[in-house]
């Protein structure tokens, strides 16, 4: 079991030193002065400039200002922004809980839905049911998100006033962020109605974000559920006299779950992208809106550090889907310990 | 019905494309996206000849005029006006050339790339091999569309260089699947009696194995399309792609956005055609995926 866990963990490393490689590629790469690009309309004179190239370390040979990189990042140094002027990691994890809140509930959606969804359209193969689960699969999946997420605001907000269009939570309230997670904020706090708020400033932008992982979940679902009730055991059951609910969600869901669950873990890249999109939209302080804004004003550090931030939680996280996955199932620990 | 013309004709097997063809055309949603495919194709061509105005001509008379069939409706504008009073309609046409045209370019650069480099993978091993896959691998762990904007931050923003971007960003797909097919082929005794035979090795990649891969990239570029359009279309409408006043779908979408409390109508069309399109290549490469594979042949 240790063997199979350092082996992944080991596959990580050269990943993440190519990520850094991209991101530190990525400043480099920029047609023209990085330096001229960040200030401006403004300009810079010619003392400033030398001045900042010292600062950032451009006037060194490319290996150097690299290795210069690594060693800033090993000691928790991901740059500053040249905007706020604050370090990039605590940019980031003021906005991550935000993120991860929308995430969970976003999967959360699409799970409660999806999987319900996938077994019924397995169960009642060839009928009307499965036809429609199918396809509203398929258009969840072909959903162009920030479309989706302008017609619920449209509908739901716009015509019904049932939710707010924006924000996390209403101006009315103030929640200290002891968490971060507004959910859990809002319920610690004394305010009266700003659970309420904060759930109704979630629900929108988590059923926009969950519904292309809802399409993949179901899709998922059905076809994994059909594999397994050919199988002999759940025939087996069935011959046992046991009742199909019982045969449905024990003896077959079980055993269907598997791969369901490796593609909800790996579903987080799709989050995060779909975060993008969903934060902007929803004006959601997130990570996502964090670093859109960062691209728009050509604050490339930020750029820098929060793609290498984000892709190193995808990669921890697909990391840690891999090992559960090892644990749950271990003909794949074994099979991997073979090759 | 021909199909059942071959059905009574054992003694001559069906042409492969034949048999190809019967399965998909059995595929009730793939017929679907085959057909609304041929549509948006044939509105893209003859955009000039269809569209009942040019993208950018303006109407001063009518800014934000509704749908032709409500109660304020022009019957000039069967799908109402934007904002600088241009027809909607017109519009979404002219903007299906651009997102076919999205899609073309990127699946074709993609495929050139990613089955080179994935042919080299597959055939030369080794270093090659290792190099070439790591790099894959670095690609995957971003967020396609979040590379995409980071591909887009350093080159600017605009159509061109988010078709590139967008290609980028797919090329480590096409690439997999064709080093996975590779491998898979090169043990088979073809290739061997090709090599005994004295194939050189470009003879080798392209002529003797590169056919019998291409069931899965066939499939993958046509879900391809889709996706291209979809993350072209997001860039759009992050203002990082095409740029007002180009009819790009995704653009039209984010300029429209100022107008989602008073006009519904400049939000709702220019997003039901991406879907619609999207949807499309969706179903037709599901049909596909189908018909080629021959394991789920009934």
């Amino acid at each position: 079991m240790l063997k199979f866990f350092f082996r992944r963990a080991s596959l990580v490393i050269p990943t993440f030193l190519g990520v850094t490689l991209l991101t530190f590629a990525l400043v480099r790469l920029v047609p023209g002065d990085p330096l001229e690009m960040m200030a401006g309309e403004r300009g810079l004179t010619p003392e400033r400039h030398a001045e900042l190239m010292a600062q950032y370390g451009y006037d060194k040979p490319l290996l150097e200002q690299y290795g210069l990189y690594l060693y800033e990042l090993a000691g928790g140094d991901f740059g500053r922004s040249v905007v706020t002027k604050k370090p990039v990691l605590q940019e980031f994890f003021e906005r991550f809980p935000a993120t991860v809140e929308l995430a969970v509930c976003a999967m959360f959606f699409a799970v409660l839905i999806g999987l319900p969804m996938g077994i019924l359209a397995a169960v009642r193969r060839g009928t009307v049911l499965d036809y429609a689960v199918m396809g509203t699969a398929v258009t969840g999946f072909s959903m162009p998100i920030f479309w989706w997420a302008l017609l619920l605001v449209l509908f739901f907000s716009v015509n019904l006033g049932w939710t707010p269009v924006s924000g996390r939570i209403s101006a009315l309230y103030w929640v200290d962020a002891r968490t971060g997670f507004m959910l859990i904020d809002s319920l610690l706090s004394d305010e009266k109605g700003a659970f309420r708020s904060a759930v109704s400033h979630l629900i929108l932008p988590a059923v926009a974000l969950g519904t292309i992982p809802l399409a993949i979940i179901a899709r998922m679902t059905r076809s994994s559920m059909l594999e397994v009730l050919n199988e002999d055991y759940v025939r087996t059951a069935r011959a046992k006299g046991l009742s199909p609910f019982r045969v449905v969600t024990v003896h077959a869901l079980r055993n269907a779950l598997i791969p369901v669950v490796t593609v909800v873990g790996l579903a987080t890249g799709i989050l995060l992208a779909g975060a993008i999109l969903t934060e902007t939209i929803f004006s959601w302080p997130g990570i996502g809106k964090w670093l859109i804004e960062a691209v728009r004003r050509r604050d490339y550090p930020t750029v820098q550090g929060g793609v290498l931030l984000v892709a190193t939680i995808i990669m921890l996280v697909n990391l840690l889907v891999d090992l559960l996955y090892g644990v749950i199932n271990p003909r794949i620990r074994h099979a991997s310990e073979r090759t | 019905m021909t199909d059942r013309t071959l059905d009574t004709a054992p003694s001559k097997p069906p042409h492969p494309l034949q048999d190809i063809w019967a399965d998909f055309r059995r595929n009730r949603g793939a017929m679907v996206g085959l057909a609304l495919i041929l549509i948006v194709t044939f509105l893209a061509v003859f955009a000039d000849v269809v569209a009942p105005y040019g993208p950018a001509e303006q109407f001063r008379d009518a800014f934000l005029s509704p749908p032709a069939w409500l109660e304020g409706g022009d019957p000039r504008f069967l799908l109402g006006t934007d904002d600088v009073g241009r027809d909607m309609l017109s519009r979404l046409i002219y903007g299906a050339r651009l997102s076919l045209l999205i899609g073309v370019v990127v699946v074709t650069l993609a495929l050139a790339a990613g089955v080179t480099l994935g042919l080299c993978a597959g055939f030369f091993g080794g270093i090659v091999d290792i190099v070439v896959m790591r790099l894959m691998d670095i690609m995957l762990a971003l967020p396609a569309l979040l590379l995409a904007i980071v591909i887009v931050a350093i080159l600017g923003p605009g159509l061109m260089n988010a078709m590139v971007a967008v290609t980028v960003v797919v090329v480590p797909h096409y690439a997999r699947l064709t080093r996975g097919a590779v491998l898979s082929e090169l043990g088979r005794d073809y290739v061997t009696a090709s090599r005994v035979a004295g194939a050189g090795p470009l003879r080798l990649m392209f002529v003797t194995v590169l056919p019998n891969c291409l069931a899965p990239l066939i499939v993958q570029a046509t879900l391809g399309f889709s996706g291209a359009i979809l993350d072209a279309a997001a860039l759009g409408f992050l203002g990082l792609g095409a740029q007002p006043p180009t009819p790009e779908w995704g653009s039209m979408l984010a300029n429209a956005l100022q107008f989602i409390q008073r006009a519904w109508w400049v939000v709702t069309f220019p997003g039901l055609a991406i879907l619609v399109t999207v949807l499309a290549f969706n179903l037709m490469g599901d049909g596909l995926r189908d018909a080629l594979d021959p394991k789920l042949k009934r």
